[in-house]
């Protein structure tokens, strides 16, 4: 942790559904450059805690969210912030791919056009390589123009990372990625995240502890909406400190 | 062994209600194609289709209908552009940007009810609304009646149609940084066109086929429509006019005029799915 400075830095998270309280009071630093696995079962809140950097939470109806984001110092959750920067910085990988109404490389090239971020460069190029960056270069680059609905589940899934990278995010967030797909594909994607920490800090939902051992460098435990522990991956699996988490990591629940 | 007999009974008579509704259906669907078919065919020749009435056409003399076909195009046409061009934004602001409020409602509930007032208001309407301007039947103020009739169909046949767009598809475009109007224009139209495709053919379909609101607006005439600001002849009105007359060698031609209606009706429809089709390439299902 000491070499990894945090990246995300959550204070006093709380998120309201009408009464239903999901997230409460979460403080927690997401380290740069590292795969953060968010753990917990079904309902705990993992995927509101995540709608919450991106401020996808915004979409959802009737939800009230107080308290502080901060990524790279911008105040995420500040009414004043500009949105669209907001998640051009955290870019999204959600649990079923959902591949935009074009082709493949308009899929891709999506992102630079609506931020104009060619700068001058290739737009041929960028998406060569953001598709190169993703694993899906080699299998589609002859039919770029094909419609992206065409591809298999597994490839549009990549294709929704690069697509997602082209965006030229810091933050690559992904909402249990891999759960639409089958085993080989989903261990693309794993792949692709552990070569990603480099230059993208990660922060992965799951509910598949295995994945969680597999990927995590840094895991944090929710249950109920409430933060019950976070710590290195090594020592949260080997040494956890609270019982309730030691009971979920030994499969007493899930 | 009483009740399954019962059940069986029930089954059987069910079974017969419904192919019996859809006999009632299909039967009304082929008597009227069948009949103008019958009486529209006989009288039906190129003369019709590339003429406009002559002197004496309403007592059996020469002449076609070309006033009233290119009247009604026009007419049409004209509507459903207004009625696209205005209705599109509607149903996209009530879709991506409104949520859920008390506008949408009353906004939906407003065109309900426009959706259900006889044309034949709209045409009075439009008719006062022209008198106020001090406009004189003409093209344009049938395309103006008529757009008022095609827009809660366009509208709410729209939306319909954007409704298919799944939430999780414009949530990740918003998840890539996009403003709600590059997730409304470059996504949600893009995906739920072939739901505008058919709102557009239904407002047409309705507007064509209208007489009562094009009566007092567009007014009629037996000559070819030249300017916006003239009266024009449409088909139905065309039927109407062929139909009142003693005439039967006329009558027989407001069954050619209406065979005309139906075909032009037929040929938009198909080309236009064509046309979806093509469009609908990228569509994610």
């Amino acid at each position: 942790m000491t070499q990894h400075q945090a990246h995300i830095r959550v204070r006093d998270l709380n998120v309201h559904y009408g009464t239903l309280r999901a997230l409460k009071d979460i403080s927690v630093d997401i380290p740069a450059n590292q795969i953060t696995a968010i753990i917990g079962p079904s309902g705990c809140g993992k995927t509101t805690f995540l709608k919450c950097i991106n401020r996808l939470i915004d979409l959802a109806d009737g939800a009230r969210v107080s308290g502080e984001i901060t990524v790279d110092g911008i105040r995420v959750l500040d009414p004043l912030v500009d949105v669209t920067e907001v998640r051009q910085k955290v870019g999204l990988l959600s649990q079923r791919p959902y591949p935009l109404p074009m082709s493949i490389y308009e899929n891709v090239a999506f992102g630079p056009r609506i931020h104009g971020l060619r700068d001058g460069r290739n737009l041929d190029q960028m998406v060569e390589h953001y598709l190169r960056l993703a694993g899906l270069w080699d299998e589609v680059n002859d039919r770029l123009d094909a419609p992206a609905s065409k591809l298999s589940m597994g490839q549009q899934q990549r294709l929704c990372l690069a697509r997602g990278l082209a965006v030229e995010p810091e933050v690559l967030l992904g909402d249990e990625p891999t759960s639409a797909l089958d085993p080989i594909s989903a261990l693309r994607i794993e792949r692709c995240f552990q070569e990603l920490k480099q230059n993208y800090t990660v922060v992965v939902v799951t509910h598949i502890l295995r994945q969680a051992r597999r990927l995590a460098d840094y895991v944090v435990f929710l249950y109920m909406g409430e933060l019950v522990e976070h710590g290195p991956a090594r020592e949260l699996f080997e040494h956890p400190k609270k019982p309730r988490t030691r009971a979920y990591i030994s499969g007493e629940f899930s | 062994m009483k009740r399954s007999l019962l059940w069986k009974i029930e089954e059987a008579v069910m079974k017969g209600l419904m192919i019996g509704a859809l006999v009632v259906v299909l039967g009304c669907l082929l008597l009227i194609l069948s009949t103008v078919l019958r009486k529209g065919l006989p009288a039906m020749n190129l003369t019709m289709l590339i003429q406009a009435p002559k002197g004496g056409y309403y007592t059996g003399a020469e002449g076609g209908i070309l006033n009233a076909i290119l009247g009604s195009l026009y007419l049409a046409l004209g509507a459903t552009l207004v009625a696209f061009l205005l209705g599109l934004p509607i149903a996209l602001h009530l879709q991506v940007y409104a949520g859920h409020s008390r506008l949408v409602e009353v906004v939906h509930l407003s065109l309900d009810v426009l959706w259900g007032i006889p044309s034949i208001v709209y045409g009075a309407f439009g008719f006062s609304l022209m008198l106020f301007l001090g406009m004189r039947a003409s093209l344009l103020g049938g395309i103006i009646a008529l757009s008022l009739v095609e827009l809660p169909i366009m509208c709410r046949a729209i939306e319909e149609g954007l409704k298919m767009v799944p939430f999780e598809l414009t949530e990740s475009a918003y998840a890539l940084g996009a403003t709600r109007w590059e997730v409304a224009w470059k996504v949600v139209v893009r995906q739920g066109l072939p739901g505008i495709t058919s709102a557009i053919l239904l407002a047409f379909g309705r507007g064509i086929g209208d007489a009562a609101s094009v009566i007092f607006t567009a007014g009629y005439t037996d000559n070819l429509p030249s300017s916006l600001l003239r009266p024009a002849a449409s088909l139905p009105l065309a039927v109407f006019f062929q139909l009142a007359t003693p005439f039967p060698a006329v009558q027989q031609r407001a069954y050619a005029s209406a065979l005309v209606l139906t075909a032009i009706v037929l040929t938009i429809s198909v080309l236009s799915r064509r046309a979806s089709e093509k469009l609908s390439r990228y569509v994610v299902k």
